[in-house]
């Protein structure tokens, strides 16, 4: 699967309304363990049939980061029926990342 | 067997490498996370010799792809363990066992917390250690800096621009950084100074609402509301997993001189994590071209 650009426009129908669990990459261009996390996201979503693996970029959504109180990035939330289940944050390795769903 | 394991793939580990394989030596090395070490946290690399200005990010991936590039081999495993068994030294990570007839130990330096509860469950939810990657989801907000050095002076300036008041917290009532800093965030009007004080407790449902803190020349206490903490201390090597192996000094840093050597023959020593004056990238570029060339010199 791609990895969704998720925006304040799609929130609710990708993430909130998703039947299948989402895993939700909080992220900015300016922080470098966020394009460090990058790749790890894109073969994540590569690998994953189970669940749907998501972007917001911090600057051009700070209302969906402050509502989610992100605070550090990058942050990975991992949702269920829109619901958030796991949290991460910093750099993580996969398995860590597969762990937010279970 | 590899002539050269490596241990840690930041500035100092991944210079070894491009020195270690250019002058013809197998080299593994071995990362816990990722690659790069802690430059990837900083957005502008403005006095690296010779580049006028790169992202840190960018730093840090072109001298992974430069080292892998030559040949060497980065394996992302945690090592917990290396046995010196004379000429082979065995290198033991979480998953597996590899031999080695040299080691370089460059696992680089971390922040120090403050040693308070739920410091580390508030991480992300409050609690920082870097002003520069954090400071703007506080924009607007209270909050305080925990230290005395320059990077502590530096944080509350950068903060002071975004944040509606910054606390900044000293354990002592003078400052180690520069005297100029402190005179300039002085004159700021919302920087307060709260000095010969510590954070003794961090409070807040899921996230922080305010710290306790105690006043060192009477006891007393007193809650302050803020919303981020940023801890700005120091730095603290990472060398739990060898302090038995080589010697380290009494903060935990491996005993070496200029040359890298440890006290154990074949095994060396390469920036942040070992003695030494000053801790900047390009001293731990030095560190592991002078690493590297140590271990072909052991090696041969």
């Amino acid at each position: 699967m791609e990895v969704l650009h998720i925006t304040t426009e799609n929130f609710e129908s990708e993430v909130v309304k998703s039947e299948m669990p989402v895993l939700v990459d909080f992220w900015a261009s300016w922080c470098g363990p966020c394009r460090m996390l990058a790749p790890v996201i894109e073969e994540l979503a590569g690998e994953l049939t189970d669940a749907k693996i998501g972007k917001i970029n911090v600057d051009e959504e700070p209302d969906l980061a402050k509502k989610y109180g992100v605070m550090s990035i990058p942050t990975v939330i991992a949702f269920k029926n829109g619901e958030e289940v796991g949290r991460s944050v910093g750099f993580k390795p996969k398995n860590a990342l597969v762990k937010l769903l279970k | 067997m590899f002539d050269i394991a490596i241990v840690g793939a930041g500035t100092a580990g991944l210079s070894a490498a491009i020195y270690g394989v250019r002058a013809g030596k197998s080299v593994i090395v071995f990362e816990a996370l990722t690659y790069g070490g802690q430059i990837i946290n900083t957005p502008e690399v403005e006095n690296y010799p010779g580049i006028r200005q790169i992202s840190g990010f960018d730093f840090a991936t072109g001298l992974y792809e430069q080292a892998t590039g030559l040949g060497a081999e980065v394996v992302y495993e945690r090592v917990i363990r290396i046995d010196d068994q004379g000429d082979t030294k065995l290198v033991v990570t979480e998953d597996g066992q590899y031999e080695a007839k040299s080691v370089i130990l460059a696992t680089g330096a971390k922040n120090r917390p403050l040693g308070v509860e739920r410091e580390e469950e508030l991480i992300g939810a409050g609690v920082s250690y870097c002003a520069t990657c954090d400071g703007a989801f506080f924009r607007g907000k209270d909050v305080a800096v925990v230290g005395g050095g320059n990077t502590a002076l530096e944080d509350a300036a950068y903060l002071s621009a975004y944040c509606r008041t910054v606390y900044l917290i000293h354990r002592r009532d003078q400052f180690r950084g520069e005297e100029k800093s402190v005179e300039r965030l002085r004159k700021k009007e919302n920087v307060k100074f709260v000095l010969e004080s510590r954070v003794t407790a961090l409070n807040g449902e899921g996230k922080l609402e305010s710290i306790t803190i105690e006043h060192g020349k009477n006891g007393e206490t007193t809650q302050l509301a803020v919303e981020g903490l940023f801890v700005a201390i120091g730095q603290m090597p990472d060398n739990e997993a060898f302090a038995n192996l080589v010697d380290v000094d009494h903060s935990g840093y491996i005993k070496a001189m200029e040359s890298c050597e440890t006290n154990v023959p074949g095994i060396f020593t390469a920036g942040d994590c070992r003695t030494k004056k000053v801790r900047q990238l390009a001293t731990a570029a030095a560190d592991g071209a002078i690493a590297a060339l140590a271990a072909c010199e052991y090696i041969d």
